[in-house]
């Protein structure tokens, strides 16, 4: 018998096995290499912002309107732009979103329809976000007629991340034992204030945190943004939602045109001349220390609250 | 080399002795720390060569712990440690030295799990599996090396004609077999099963046992089980642990009928455990 | 006594007709309408993800209905010319299909090796450490807006690119596709690790006990048993690659282009869409409808590979 023998031939099972060991240690090296390079290329990409842009950025930057001269052009409009537009998408897409992860997880029976929308929901996720823009396109700015406004930004950037709050929740919710609820019931509570008193609050750092995430997309979003015609030179801001006389808030800036952040760099980026180069990578910058502040924000919450939590 | 029957073996008596027991393996001082709890305290246990010998004893007493030590799998863990020797012969090696390869001891002694667990791959594969590790892919020789083993697990008859097929369709008896083939084919020096037949119903059990009885003829088996009963059945050795200790250690026929021990009485008469 | 007990038993009222009547009723039933009430609303919340899904099917189909009324669908999926605002219009959309194809090849391969590469090695190889510090950084790679991809792509990847093939032009589908691959390789290999660390620790045990190494275990035995699930990652990574639009957009270029050549510069569908964007299109156009027939084509192909990976993604959740 083969194996027989080679059992008792030491020296070649030895063999064998630094054999299978050395394509053990080549894998190793390879799939650190590449996770190296991955890294590598990641901080290529910001060191590259960085550097061409980080000469611009001065507090000029921040608060001039876009201009023909480089030198003197700044984010101003695009960064209201970027607020304004962000307080819409979370209006709609926070509540919309948390309601509908509680419906599922908490009222939803196991019936056809709830598969139905658990499936859109899953599509929906994987939708191409210019097909938002289409949809936002037809529907918001022309059949609805609220034109290329910051409504339609918002409306369209907020059912974009629509899914992503919806399986946050979900998660958030399903990681609360089935004992709490028990407890709860058990002490004659009706299913709404079982939901509000306990997996609502409990499951608050979840959600909070696919928030963070989602937003910190939107933020980043350009080409629904585009699709539904925000301009890309525009030297005026919104009209300012507080004002100095009643009724003392306003919602005009919905109905306005805008910039947001992204697009003001995309239309740098297309110009040929190297300074608006330059203000292209600075408003990069800018983009990417928000992103990305935000979504380092989102996952050391995600770590410190679960330390807290006990289940 | 063959050893002599130490006179701390229950029924050690010259009726043993002229068969010429030799001994396989032996621990000697052998302790295990899972971290900084030390779960083996102090085994010294003979393993003789082609008897099945039966670890026998309460939940959480060591024995599935004693046993993992022969094929090294505490390796595949951080944090644990053994202290003193299993001794393999006839090399007089320690397995548990740390200049010991644990590929190589896995090479040579195999195990099967409480659990079923086939590959997704077919029947074929699954039994091929430890000859592909060790570098044989002769078609001819794998061919003839899987239906030798399959045939010493009693399985071949049932899956002769569906080599190809995925072995999860087999039942739990038929793929528990299959994984009884597959530590057979690389033809070990050891071969330990751990609670083979906890998960299998009784006619499955009674299969896998009678498997054993046949296999003790080529190889050496060392089996934890939960079951007394079993472990009368099947073994010529038993040993029963508690709390990380060896209790006793002897001949199944006695220790089952006299034990020295009051705790090994106790255990087996159900008084306790 | 028998009698007695009898006596006694039949002595107790067996229907309880004296207690204090609980004025609960009432309370129960306005209780019982405002969960009602609150329930109907979650629900609409849920089922408003239905009616986005309505809406998309609806626009894309009723505008590209009225362009379909203008050019024959034949036309539009033969014709090798894509010149839609041209005076000679031609409006073959395998122009686009084409650049999109490019652009997603050259993205998966880049990202699909190094992607499951990468996942197979924090799954079955890093230490701890070193997952615990790869694992979010990737997930911040995955973060970072795509328009900035696209300057990268197009400002700093290109030269690099031209340094080695010097006739490549500024905008090439090369370039372009490059950097996408970067940009999916979390996708793919955070959902890989996911499906290689469900496979239970019992199936590797099973291996290691018959003395393979760890790269033939997670060969051959983690990489098939995760099979369905890393299956769902490719999936999902096509979708990505193929519906990605500001990369394309700036690195690519914008001119319709029907080459396999990735050297060249070329227009996506999404690309496309766009540059339609950009311009000023009178609303209900047929140049105006391109874009729906062109989003209706896209939405439909993600569609079909978002649907298997659903189902891929489904069955590996079940196995184990």
């Amino acid at each position: 018998m083969a194996t027989a023998e080679l059992n008792r031939d030491l020296s070649a099972i030895r063999r064998l096995i630094a054999k299978a060991k050395r394509y053990d240690l080549a894998f190793s090296a390879v799939g650190f290499l590449f996770l190296a390079f991955g890294i590598l290329v990641f901080t290529a990409l910001l060191v590259d912002m960085a550097v061409s842009g980080a000469g611009r950025l001065s507090l000029d930057f921040f608060a001039n309107f876009p201009s023909r001269r480089a030198e003197g052009a700044g984010i101003l409009s695009a960064w209201v732009g970027s607020v304004m537009v962000m307080l819409v998408t979370a209006a709609f897409a926070i509540p919309f979103g948390v309601a509908a992860g509680v419906y599922l997880e908490e009222y939803a029976r196991k019936n056809w329809f709830t598969d139905v929308i658990e499936i859109n929901i899953s599509n929906l996720a994987g939708v191409p976000s210019i097909v938002y823009g289409l949809l936002a396109l037809g529907l918001f700015v022309y059949q609805f007629g609220f034109g290329q406004s910051v409504l339609s930004a918002g409306l369209t950037l907020a059912l974009l991340i629509l899914p992503i709050i919806i399986v946050a929740t979900r998660e958030s919710i399903r990681s609360i034992p089935q004992i709490i609820r028990e407890g709860s019931y058990a002490l004659g509570a009706t299913k709404w204030q079982t939901t509000s008193h306990h997996i609502l609050p409990y499951s608050l750092p979840g959600i909070l945190t696919g928030v963070i995430i989602g937003l910190s997309r939107a933020i980043g979003e350009t080409a629904p943004i585009i699709t539904i015609g925000a301009l890309t030179f525009i030297a005026f801001l919104p009209p300012s939602p507080i004002t100095s006389s009643p009724p003392y808030f306003n919602f005009e800036w919905l109905a306005s045109g805008f910039t947001v952040m992204p697009i003001q760099m995309f239309n740098w980026t297309s110009r040929p001349e190297e300074a608006f180069q330059a203000n292209a990578a600075a408003a990069g910058l800018v983009l990417i220390v928000m992103t990305l502040s935000m979504n380092a924000f989102a996952i050391y919450l995600r770590y410190r609250l679960r330390k807290n939590i006990k289940w | 080399m063959a050893a002599v029957l130490t006179p701390e073996i229950t029924g050690a008596t010259d009726a043993n002795s002229a068969q010429a027991l030799v001994l396989k393996a032996e621990s000697k001082n052998f302790n295990f720390f899972y971290g900084a709890f030390q779960a083996l305290k102090n085994i010294n246990m003979p393993i003789y060569d082609r008897k099945v010998t039966a670890l026998i004893g309460p939940s959480g007493c060591g024995k599935s712990t004693y046993l993992r030590s022969f094929n090294r799998m505490h390796d595949l863990y951080p944090g644990n440690r053994y202290e003193g020797e299993i001794m393999m012969y006839p090399d007089s090696v320690n397995i548990l030295a740390p200049t010991i390869d644990p590929i190589e001891v896995r090479m040579r002694i195999s195990m099967v799990f409480q659990n079923p667990y086939p590959f997704p791959k077919s029947i074929f594969e699954n039994v091929a599996y430890g000859l592909r590790v060790r570098g044989v892919n002769k078609k001819s020789v794998l061919e003839d090396k899987v239906e030798e083993a399959l045939r010493g697990a009693a399985l071949w008859n049932e899956v002769k004609d569906r080599l190809d097929s995925l072995a999860f369709n087999l039942s739990g008896g038929q793929q528990q077999r299959m994984c009884i083939a597959r530590a057979l084919a690389t033809d070990p020096e050891i071969l330990l099963f751990d609670e083979p037949t906890s998960a299998l119903d009784p006619i499955a059990t009674g299969a896998i046992e009678e498997l054993v009885h046949d296999l003790k003829e080529r190889v050496t088996i060392l089996i934890v089980t939960h079951n007394m009963q079993q472990a009368a059945r099947v073994s010529d050795f038993t040993a029963y642990m508690y709390l990380g200790e060896m209790i006793e250690f002897g001949v199944t026929d006695t220790i089952f009928v006299k034990p020295k021990h009051k705790a090994t009485e106790d255990y087996i008469t159900g008084r306790f455990g | 006594m028998a009698s007695t007990l009898e006596a006694q038993i039949k002595a107790v009222p067996t229907v309880l007709t004296e207690g204090r009547e609980s004025g609960r009723l009432a309370f129960k039933f306005s209780r019982n309408i405002k969960e009602r009430i609150i329930e109907g609303l979650l629900f609409l919340a849920a089922a408003s993800s239905v009616l986005t899904t309505f809406g998309i099917v609806y626009i894309l189909v009723s505008e590209s209905w009225q362009f379909f009324k203008a050019v024959p669908i034949t036309a539009f999926l033969t014709d090798t010319q894509w010149t839609p605002l041209f005076a000679d219009a031609h409006y073959g959309i395998l122009v686009l299909l084409c650049g999109t194809l490019v652009t997603s090849f050259v993205a998966l391969l880049v990202a699909v090796p190094m992607g499951t590469i990468i996942a197979l090695y924090l799954s079955e190889f890093a230490s701890f450490r070193v997952r615990e510090f790869a694992k979010p950084v990737l997930e911040l790679l995955a973060g970072v807006p795509t328009v900035i991809y696209g300057f990268f792509a197009l400002l700093f990847v290109s030269p690099i690119l031209q340094f080695f093939f010097p006739n490549l032009p500024g905008f090439s589908m090369l370039s372009a596709g490059l950097v996408m691959g970067i940009m999916i390789v979390p996708y793919i290999s955070s959902l890989s690790e996911d499906a290689m660390r469900a496979v239970p620790m019992a199936l590797r045990e099973g291996s290691y006990a018959m003395g393979a190494t760890r790269f033939q275990t997670a060969l051959k035995v983690v990489t098939p048993a995760a099979f369905s699930g890393i299956a769902a990652a490719y999936i999902l990574g096509v979708s990505r690659a193929v519906g990605e639009t500001m990369v394309v957009a700036i690195a690519a270029g914008m001119q319709p282009n029907f080459t396999l050549n990735p050297m060249e510069p070329a227009a996506t569908i999404t690309s496309y869409i766009v540059q339609v964007a950009l311009g000023d299109l009178p609303h209900g156009s047929i140049g105006y409808q391109t874009i729906f027939a062109a989003g209706l084509t896209l939405f439909l192909i993600t569609l079909a590979f978002n649907i298997l990976g659903y189902i891929l993604r489904r069955k590996y959740k079940e196995s184990y």
